[in-house]
């Protein structure tokens, strides 16, 4: 039997390396890989307190996670086509028009 | 009582007011199209209408019992703000109809002059809108049952002056007159404006009827307050009916139109001050104090500007020096507490000063706008209608019975000796000798004597036509008969206008009003006051057309007195460097350093603080999403420890 702590321990590595992800790299493909893997993170430590405390919430949370990533991932991947369509790039730093 | 459409005349009251608005609404917006004959007869049918509807409701009046003859008619609630209450309300009662008839009435004949006078002006329509909007506003200062709402309309004359005074606008005197008319009035206003405070605060109240009820049990003769009211009604009297010491701005406000002169500042808003006195008589009886001060004033202001008037060349300013002067007298009879005989100047001086003015304004129009009197002369056989009725209106000024001035002047002298001191019986006495003279001074340098035209003037003289003759004629007979309704032993005025005078308590009107004064008394000082203008006459005819050397001798001799005089005692010149300077100065040294430098620099400087802080927090909006991101991260992981150490 694995000790639970391991699962949340890799929930938190994954969570780590997603979030770090996202601060340090450039292209948009790959920040939005890095979100994916945080929110993955996240369900595996619902999964296993669900498991730990035999309720089926957290695992209900799970499908919505999931659900609600399907939806994020289209729209966000067609907000990337269209900036890679606009400026030929899809490096962030570039994405700036903000900025003042 | 006769039934108009199912109401009494009095309830017509307010077409008084509707005709000359309408007149202003059609003349100020379609004027500019329409041609000068339209608006013409726009503007005096609105004031001939107002006149009709005055005269109505004057026979209406009349045919209510004495006592009875007050009528008010509320339109509706103007301002409601707590206590405070103000009515838009109208006041019928013998005073006010007596102003109204002098208003539309006198107003009604200018009208018909200046449409001759004023022909051949690009601003005509200008003219009549201004014209007829002034005569609302003075009938909406006489009418109003409240102070409020005669403050709208003491305001709006003040407007309508400077406007017309300032009507040729692109003379640089004009609007210099102008303006230094409103500022003047202003100094008048701020006065009046504390004395309706004062008034509000102490009977919780502005309504007139209110007010004079309340105030004889309210107030005690002679209390603080009641002389603080009056006297601070009185500031704003001596600004609108120009006395000592603001007085300075009626002569320059000859700067305009001829016949604005004669209604505006001769016949009507600048004895508004005087109507106001008579109006809040309940007030000023109260506080002795204040009527003293009143009578003073008016008898110093009398004499006063009766001296310089003495040594003025320009016919216009000789004829606003008389009426600063004679308005003087109505406050000495004010002040001596014979307020009928006040009104009675007030309507009399009307009559006679505007048939002046348009007199002179004949002049000026025929001589083709030469105001010089040493440029006239011998104008007689040129101009006869005009001679004639000037004639008249000089005789009525200097006080020769039978004409009107004499009635009211002889009874405002004797009501000075009566009721007030030797000293101002004195004051006005000697006034009136210098009013003969100058009066007649102008009168024989401008048409008798010989001709000091120019050649090119002489050519063209001529006659006025007859919009300008006709004005001049009823004037005239005003002038001759006006008096008699003042008549010394059976006065209609007096009997009609008792009423009014101190709150309906009839002993005091009556007592105060010649029934005790002896006939033997009456007479002799009427004796004594033809002989004065007699004796002022006399001498203008000596040095004036006997021996037209003689002033040139009698000026040698009084060289500096002669100088003050003629330079009006160099007021304009003490008020200059002692107010108008100064004023300047400090508002120069405001504006350039404190506002430019210190309120400015302020608002600047908090500008720029804000700028440069922004320049700091600036650094922390990159405008990166990660930069953003990582202070989630942050304050998240913030959180969670801070949670995790404190649970």
């Amino acid at each position: 039997m694995i000790l639970l702590t391991w699962y949340l321990i890799l929930s938190g590595v994954l969570f780590t390396i997603g979030a770090v992800g996202v601060l340090i790299r450039r292209n948009a493909i790959v920040i939005f890989m890095c979100i994916e893997l945080m929110l993955n993170a996240v369900n595996l430590a619902f999964v296993t307190f669900a498991r730990q405390l035999n309720s089926m919430d957290g695992q209900i949370f799970v499908f919505f996670i999931m659900t609600v990533a399907a939806a994020e991932a289209a729209v966000g991947l067609a907000i990337i086509i269209a900036i890679y369509r606009n400026k030929a790039t899809v490096n962030v730093d570039n994405i700036n028009l903000m900025k003042w | 009582m006769p039934y108009f459409f199912g109401c009494s005349y009095l309830d017509l009251i307010g077409y008084v007011l509707l005709f000359p608005l309408a007149g202003t609404v059609i003349n100020g917006f379609l004027g500019k199209k329409l041609n000068k004959a339209i608006v013409g007869i726009v503007g005096c049918t609105a004031i001939g209408l107002s006149f009709i509807v005055s005269f109505f409701v004057f026979i209406d009046l009349l045919k209510l019992a004495p006592e009875h003859r007050v009528f008010e008619k509320d339109y509706f609630t103007w301002i409601g703000s707590g206590a405070f209450e103000a009515i838009a309300g109208l006041q019928v009662d013998p005073l006010s109809v007596i102003m109204i008839l002098v208003v539309s009435g006198v107003g009604f004949l200018i009208h018909v002059y200046s449409v001759g006078y004023m022909h051949d002006d690009d601003g005509f329509y200008r003219y009549f809108t201004y014209l007829n909007l002034f005569t609302f506003s003075m009938l909406l200062l006489v009418l109003a049952n409240n102070f409020l709402l005669m403050f709208i309309g003491w305001e709006g004359v003040g407007l309508c002056s400077y406007l017309l005074i300032g009507f040729w606008f692109e003379k640089k005197s004009a609007s210099d007159a102008g303006m230094k008319a409103f500022i003047v009035n202003r100094v008048g206003d701020f006065g009046f404006i504390l004395a309706i405070m004062l008034i509000f605060v102490t009977f919780n109240t502005i309504d007139f009827t209110d007010v004079f009820h309340a105030a004889p049990e309210h107030l005690q003769t002679g209390s603080f307050i009641a002389t603080m009211i009056t006297l601070l009604l009185f500031v704003g009297a001596v600004g609108k009916s120009a006395q000592i010491p603001l007085y300075t701005w009626l002569p320059d406000a000859m700067e305009g139109p001829t016949p604005v002169s004669a209604l505006i500042h001769a016949a009507t808003m600048v004895t508004a001050g005087v109507y106001m006195v008579v109006r809040c008589n309940v007030l000023y009886t109260l506080s002795p104090f204040s009527l003293t001060v009143v009578a003073v004033i008016g008898g110093a202001t009398a004499l006063f500007a009766a001296t310089i008037g003495l040594a003025q060349n320009d016919i216009k300013r000789v004829l606003a020096y008389s009426t600063v002067s004679q308005i003087g007298y109505m406050f000495l009879a004010c002040g001596v507490g014979a307020y009928i005989t006040g009104i009675f100047h007030l309507v009399t001086h009307a009559f006679f000063k505007a048939l002046l003015f348009l007199g002179s304004g004949s002049v000026i129009h025929g001589l083709g706008g030469e105001q010089d009197m040493r440029k006239m002369g011998g104008l007689k056989k040129y101009m006869p209608t005009t001679h004639t009725t000037f004639l008249i209106g000089t005789l009525a000024i200097a006080g020769i019975p039978p004409f009107a001035g004499f009635f009211s002047k002889d009874e405002i002298l004797l009501d000075a000796f009566t009721k007030g001191s030797l000293l101002l019986w004195g004051l006005g006495a000697f006034a009136a000798l210098l009013t003969a003279f100058y009066m007649f001074r102008l009168l024989f340098m401008t048409f008798y004597g010989k001709s000091n035209m120019t050649k090119h003037v002489e050519e063209h003289v001529h006659e006025s036509p007859m919009s300008i003759l006709i004005p001049l004629l009823v004037l005239a007979l005003l002038s001759i008969l006006g008096g008699f309704i003042g008549f010394p032993t059976a006065s209609a005025i007096n009997s009609f206008l008792a009423p009014v005078i101190g709150g309906g308590h009839h002993s005091m009107a009556d007592g105060g009003n010649l029934h005790h004064v002896s006939n033997s008394l009456m007479f002799s000082m009427m004796g004594i006051s033809t002989g004065i203008a007699i004796v002022g006459i006399l001498l203008a005819y000596l040095m004036y057309i006997k021996q037209p050397d003689l002033p040139a001798k009698i000026v040698g001799k009084f060289k500096l007195i002669y100088k003050i005089i003629y330079n009006k005692y160099y007021v304009d010149e003490i008020y200059d460097a002692t107010i108008v300077k100064p004023t300047v100065k400090t508002s120069f040294i405001l504006w350039k350093i404190v506002d430019v430098k210190i309120i400015d620099g302020f608002v600047n400087a908090v500008a720029r603080i804000v700028e440069l802080k922004s320049e700091v927090l600036k650094l922390f909006q990159t405008g990166y999403v990660r930069n953003y991101a990582l202070s989630i991260l942050l304050g998240g992981v913030i959180i969670i420890v801070c949670s995790l150490v404190l649970l």
